[in-house]
């Protein structure tokens, strides 16, 4: 699986109700999800994201709250992976369950500014700053949540063992 | 190897003999819960993949607790989704507003959750039934969806963090004081994918609210899960509530902890956290002049009958400071009910606050008390991030319930002290 966008970063702690507002949840469609996603750092997030591009931020990403709605619409907005220092568990499993892959590491959100091309190997573990030509090792993703990818999430991986 | 209270409950639901931390489990569930905004998105993923029945309709908590009563025609439509399912499948726990209150009050408060059960639910406080010596933590709504069907959920082992609480409590200090102090000690991630056993003979004199208000936060401190090991206080709790046997479970004297911390209560003094994380907590005695808008009183936190008397306590025969809003919301209807019998309820109108039906409300910036752009209020919430109370340019600041009571008279952050008291 490689994946390959533009990055756009963002601080530590970012909470799940800067990610999308609670005043959103009363619907659970993703294309209106990821209108109002991030709106609450940056109202303009959506309009700036293009299709495969990815998040790069620091510690705690996802912190808060268990709306699953915060990775669906991060995922709707057309991010494919989250690169941080370090992840909040609800949102880690939310992510993960979605087949929305995030990957830890300490180095790399210092070496990549919004606009670096970044590629990732996820089965190689490897982070690559194309802009800036640098790369980086990332923790290695848990074979459990390898299995949840490919199945792309959580429910068709249960249809699949419900056989 | 002797283990933690968390790894023995965890083990116990895997069907094993002991766990170590980090080891990757399947767990059996005793109570899953889900709200009016989480349950929805599972609801639509079990039908998605064509599951016919739920694993246990006695074992399946929906509670329309959030947008209601209808905030607005698509939260209708939510709750519409959770009444009709749990119609369709038996849920014994869906309770029809007039009777649901917040979730994380109502499940203790009806014996549905108990001592040494796993608990699982769609919401980040879900850990709250850990001051009962469950293990609970929360889930997305895929994670419900999946343990709705399975009855089963995958869980890493966490490490367990102890936390020693000694020392006499001053006056106005409570549970909420110590968890907001014990985060603001260790941040908002110092506590990530760990268990927070709370510990400590300052603990014993901590009644089930102040022990609720504590676990609630867990989260707030990125762990998975808080925990209490039960005792005298929680067994006359429970008494009266279960219906169904229940387990107590205690750690081992040589069980391990990656970490020990330890606090003097006595040192402690009423907590405020500040804009814009929990973490960012100072005493009451170094706020300065902080003028509010907005005092609500309630939530899953500090929106017990406990918390209603602390609150009626000071402002008993006083008054709420002009051009600002008092919101006082019982956590639940026999919460309600016991604040009107005790003649709070009286107390609390003729100090000009509104009384709110059993729902989160503001605390989410939902409805019932959002705040405008440049609006500032004092909660007995548990988060105040950026817009948590509703535009991103508002500010919430975090109390217990004396010190959000006495700053609704002073229009100001302030303590009962300054009144007095
Ligand atoms: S009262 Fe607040 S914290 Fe508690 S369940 Fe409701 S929204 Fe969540």
């Amino acid at each position: 699986m490689f994946l390959k966008g533009r990055a756009h970063t963002f601080g530590d702690n970012i909470d799940t109700d800067i990610i999308i507002p609670a005043r959103y949840l009363n619907t659970t469609d993703p294309s209106e999800l990821a209108i109002h996603c991030m709106e609450g750092i940056d109202p303009d997030f959506p309009k700036k994201v293009s299709s495969g591009d990815i998040i790069v931020a620091g510690e705690n990403f996802g912190c808060g709250s268990s709306r699953e709605h915060a990775p669906v619409s991060i995922k709707a907005c057309g991010i494919s992976c989250i690169i941080a220092k370090s992840f909040a568990r609800i949102f880690y499993r939310n992510a993960f369950n979605l087949g929305l892959p995030l990957l830890e590491s300490k180095e790399a959100p210092d070496n990549i500014e919004t606009g670096d091309l970044v590629e990732v190997d996820l089965p190689g573990g490897k982070i690559v700053n194309i802009t800036k030509g640098m790369a980086f090792s990332i923790k290695p993703i848990p074979s459990f949540m390898l299995e949840l990818l490919e199945a792309d999430g959580l429910m068709a991986y249960i249809k699949k063992k419900m056989g | 190897m002797g283990m933690t209270i968390t790894e023995k409950i965890l083990a116990e639901h895997a069907g094993l003999k002991e766990v170590q931390p980090g080891e990757l489990i399947s767990a059996r569930v005793d109570l899953a819960l889900g709200n009016d905004i989480t349950a929805p998105l599972a609801i639509k993923e079990f039908r998605k993949i064509g599951a016919r029945r739920v694993f246990d309709p006695e074992k399946i908590a929906l509670i329309p607790d959030h947008f209601v009563p209808s905030r607005d025609i698509k939260s209708a439509e939510l709750s519409k989704l959770l009444r009709e399912f749990s119609r369709e499948h038996g849920i014994l726990h869906y309770y029809e507003i007039g009777e649901a209150g917040i979730e994380h009050a109502l499940l203790p408060e009806k014996g549905i959750v108990l001592p040494g059960d796993l608990v699982i639910g769609a919401d980040s406080h879900t850990c709250t039934y850990g001051a009962l010596g469950a293990f609970s933590t929360g889930v997305g709504s895929t994670d419900l969806a999946a343990v709705m069907i399975t009855g089963e959920i995958w869980l890493k082992v966490p490490e367990s963090m102890k936390f020693i609480y000694y020392g006499k409590r001053k006056r106005w200090v409570y549970g909420k004081d110590l968890i907001l102090f014990t985060i603001g000690d260790i941040s908002v991630d110092g506590a990530l994918y760990k268990a927070m056993e709370f510990t400590g003979e300052a603990i014993l004199s901590l009644k089930m609210s102040d022990r609720f208000a504590m676990a609630n936060m867990a989260v707030e401190a990125g762990a998975k899960n808080g925990i209490f090991a039960p005792d005298e206080e929680t067994l006359q709790y429970v008494k009266g509530r279960a219906r169904r046997p229940f387990k107590c479970y205690q750690s081992d004297t040589d069980a391990n902890y990656c970490e020990i911390k330890e606090y003097d209560v006595s040192r402690i003094e009423p907590q405020v956290a500040f804009p814009h994380l929990p973490s960012n907590v100072k005493g009451i005695s170094e706020v300065g002049n902080i003028p509010i808008d907005q005092v609500f009183i309630g939530s899953c936190t500090n929106g017990w009958i406990e918390d209603l008397r602390i609150a009626a306590e000071i402002l008993k025969g006083r008054r709420k400071a002009p051009y600002l809003r008092l919101i006082i919301i019982p956590s639940t209807p026999e919460i309600y009910n016991q604040a009107l019998q005790e003649g709070l309820i009286d107390i609390f109108l003729q100090a000009g606050a509104v009384i709110g039906p059993p729902t989160c409300g503001p605390c989410l910036g939902g409805h019932m008390g959002v705040l405008a752009k440049g609006e500032r209020a004092i909660a007995t919430t548990n988060r105040n991030f950026i817009g948590r109370m509703g535009d991103p340019g508002s500010e919430v600041y975090l109390s217990n319930p004396a010190i959000a009571a006495a700053s609704s008279i002073l229009g100001r952050i302030g303590s009962p002290e300054e009144l007095g008291l």
